[in-house]
């Protein structure tokens, strides 16, 4: 397959809040060989519902073939591909670095106000910094301050939402 | 009144009208095989041992495609569980209605590694329509309503349920309602199609030069046959079955052009391949079909009929597609037709007739009588003529499933019953059990081979038990056939490990459970063995043909070939 069809997607999936769902859907990706960039999920204002933004990416067709499958999963109860429409993506990640001396210190204040991230924790020598944004912008904090020592990074993976009056609800 | 959770499933499957199930007993199931035992006395629930948990699904299995009625069974925790999970992956290939019962340890051991304790909702997730777990006595009657109307809704297929012992116990109880209807939001098959979807089919249809109809198990499944064959011998055109859709157009009918793909016949494939329409109906373009899918049949125009949404455009791209049962979706095609009261053209047709005709002449599926040893398709097609076509074929899995397939000439629907999509050795004899079970006064006959027979024997032992006169027809070459056949072709004739070289006399076995065996080792034996064998409706015949060892399937689609490169005897 080529690598320019395999176009990033964002898809939205609401599904019933039992045990196993998220099994169902984990497995449905690896059983047919589909790949999961992020996957991230937590329960909505119905507490009887789940929501999940899954990133995957394929082909056109691929695509199709994912949405489809989810739909035939008993427990889901509504799937979009929000990427298919304007929409907001959001990811937040913690990262950890060393801040050993003061130069090092303001270095990295700089880039958090740059980057309008803030800092979480100080300890001895360790600032916890917490950013949120789309994936390029935590990609490009993350290259901003390769200089200094990182010593973790956690990142949420992406969640989604479409802009406007849309709203993924069960039909 | 309130009940205990054994009752109460007792009293579902009365309200589901299930009147047969299969099982196998163990100590997670011990309430519910207490109230299925009262059940059975009271004449409500007939109980089926099986001799081990596969045979018990398969014959669900069997039993559920010969009606129109799901299959039930029911198996214990741990073992028992596992080892129906090869009974349900089948169902799920061919998209088997079946409702399985598997005990769990009580709720309290359940992640605790505990004595017979598998997580078998777990292990069967991805072959499976869906399962459940249910962890409170008050769940079970709606998990059960809405497993029987998962299984047998839609695009059908097996749906498993847990039950933990301890809330089947005398303990447990709660008031019994069993709900009448079902709402799921997350669960809504699409059954009616389009009308936009049937205009476009139309056209396409009405434009056609040289279509062909490729229809599937969906046929069967919707139960559409006599729509099918309205609609096809209104058009005239030329018609192929897949392997899972034989019977659903009668095969003796003059419009049937054989099965198509890997075994199928060669005037089948050339249609398809030189087709410029093609009508695929409850068929879901298995590759076993389509052959080398970027050959596959370059001019044509695809309409896809199909329940499931994901089968379509899943491994070819279609121009049209009618998201529905096949049943209401043949009306609509032949409402319009009729309302359009247009044909495609007849003089194109004719010619493609005369094509297909041509291909026809090749005469694929024949094949060199001997004298000395007895061949395979002789005794296929002795038996279709013996029984008058009429009776039900089970198969296992290998040469003889395709020679049945090619040979016995399925005139209806629901007739012939195989594995077809996870090829499953073993299939057969358990159901045929299935089929005899919903089928007491018909012919049932179980065409096996001497590996595959071997995977499930120990059911000759059920048979017994429940007096099933069934007819086993075993080819035996001393082979496994289709392995054998395959490393002629493709690996120097390294028969590795396909010789059966330690075969036991299946006449002295079948004679050890109470049965007839006979041993047929020449042609002119055939007809005499299979005449008593079908004369007989007291008792099973097990009729152990020899047959000529290294004898192979034709024609064939080699692997990575397109349907127009058949290699013919």
């Amino acid at each position: 397959m080529k690598k320019e069809e395999q176009m990033r997607h964002v898809i939205s999936i609401l599904m019933e809040n039992e045990a196993g769902a998220l099994s169902r859907v984990a497995g449905l990706f690896s059983a047919r060989g589909y790949n999961i960039e992020s996957l991230t999920v937590a329960p909505t204002e119905d507490a009887s519902l789940s929501r999940m933004t899954l990133v995957t990416r394929g082909c056109e067709e691929i695509i199709e073939q994912i949405l489809k499958q989810l739909n035939k999963l008993i427990d889901v109860v509504n799937v979009c591909d929000i990427s298919e429409s304007d929409h907001i993506e959001r990811e937040m990640m913690f990262i950890k670095v060393a801040a050993n001396d003061m130069d090092c210190c303001a270095a990295i204040k700089r880039m958090v106000d740059i980057f309008r991230a803030r800092i979480i924790d100080v300890r001895n020598k360790t600032f916890t910094i917490e950013v949120a944004g789309n994936r390029r912008k935590l990609d490009a904090f993350v290259s901003a301050i390769e200089d200094h020592k990182i010593i973790e990074i956690v990142r949420s993976g992406c969640i989604g939402i479409a802009r406007g009056s849309n709203a993924l609800k069960a039909q | 009144m309130e009940l205990t959770g054994a009752e109460i499933f007792v009293e579902c499957l009365k309200a589901e009208g299930v009147e047969t199930i299969f099982g196998y007993p163990g100590g997670a199931v011990l309430f519910l095989y207490d109230e299925l035992a009262k059940a059975e006395k009271r004449g409500e629930i007939r109980h089926i041992l099986a001799r081990h948990e596969q045979g018990a699904v398969h014959a669900a299995e069997g039993y559920a495609k010969s009606t129109d009625k799901p299959g039930v069974a029911i198996v214990t925790s741990g073992p028992g569980a596992t080892n129906a999970v090869t009974g349900i992956a089948d169902a799920y290939m061919d998209s088997v209605p079946l409702v399985v019962f598997t005990g769990q340890v009580p709720r309290y051991l359940i992640g605790n590694d505990a004595f017979q304790e598998v997580d078998i909702v777990g292990i069967t997730r991805p072959c499976v329509k869906h399962n459940f777990l249910v962890t409170d006595v008050k769940d079970i009657a709606e998990t059960i309503k809405k497993a029987f109307y998962i299984a047998t809704t839609g695009r059908p297929g097996p749906v498993l349920i847990d039950i933990p012992k301890d809330i089947t116990d005398t303990d447990a109880k709660c008031e019994f309602h069993y709900p009448e209807s079902l709402e799921m939001r997350s669960y809504n098959p699409i059954l009616k199609s389009r009308d936009s979807d049937i205009q476009k089919a139309v056209d396409m249809i009405l434009n056609a030069e040289r279509p062909i109809i490729y229809t599937g198990g969906g046929v069967i499944m919707s139960g559409a046959s006599d729509e099918l064959r309205h609609f096809t011998q209104n058009l005239n055109f030329p018609i192929t079955n897949t392997l899972m859709g034989l019977g659903a157009y009668p095969a003796t009918d003059k419009q049937f052009v054989g099965m198509l793909g890997m075994h199928g016949t060669y005037e089948a494939n050339m249609s398809m391949h030189h087709s410029d329409l093609i009508i695929a109906i409850g068929a879901r373009f298995d590759d076993r079909v389509t052959g080398n899918i970027e050959k596959f049949c370059p001019d044509a125009k695809i309409i896809h009929v199909d329940i499931d949404p994901a089968s379509i455009s899943k491994n070819i791209k279609v121009d049209c597609s009618i998201v529905g049962d096949v049943k209401p979706v043949l009306l609509e095609l032949s409402k319009e037709l009729k309302q359009r009261g247009a044909m495609p053209d007849q003089t194109a047709l004719a010619a493609w007739w005369k094509r297909i005709t041509a291909w026809q002449k090749y005469d694929c599926l024949k094949y060199s009588p001997s004298k000395d040893k007895i061949k395979a398709q002789y005794i296929v097609q002795k038996f279709w003529e013996i029984s008058a076509g009429d009776s039900y074929v089970c198969s296992d899995v290998g040469q003889h499933q395709m020679w049945a397939a090619q040979f016995y000439k399925f005139d209806k629907p629901n007739r012939w019953i195989n594995s077809g999509g996870l090829g499953t050795m073993g299939f057969g004899l358990p159901a045929a059990m299935g089929v005899q079970l919903a089928h007491p006064d018909a012919d049932v006959a179980c065409i096996t081979g001497d590996g595959s027979i071997q995977m499930c024997i120990q059911e000759l032992g059920t048979c017994q038990q429940y007096n099933l006169p069934l007819n086993i027809i075993s080819l035996n070459n001393g082979y496994l056939g289709m392995v054998r056949q395959w490393q002629e072709f493709f690996y120097q004739k390294n028969y590795a490990m396909s010789y059966n070289e330690a075969l036991p006399d299946f006449v002295k076995l079948a004679e050890a459970y109470g049965h007839v065996g006979l041993r047929i080792e020449k042609a002119a034996d055939v007809e005499g063995a299979l005449k008593e064998a079908l004369d007989d409706k007291k008792r099973l015949y097990f009729l152990d043909f020899i047959t000529e060892a290294e004898e192979n399937v034709y024609p064939m689609i080699p692997a990575g070939a397109g349907l127009n490169e058949m290699k013919l005897l």
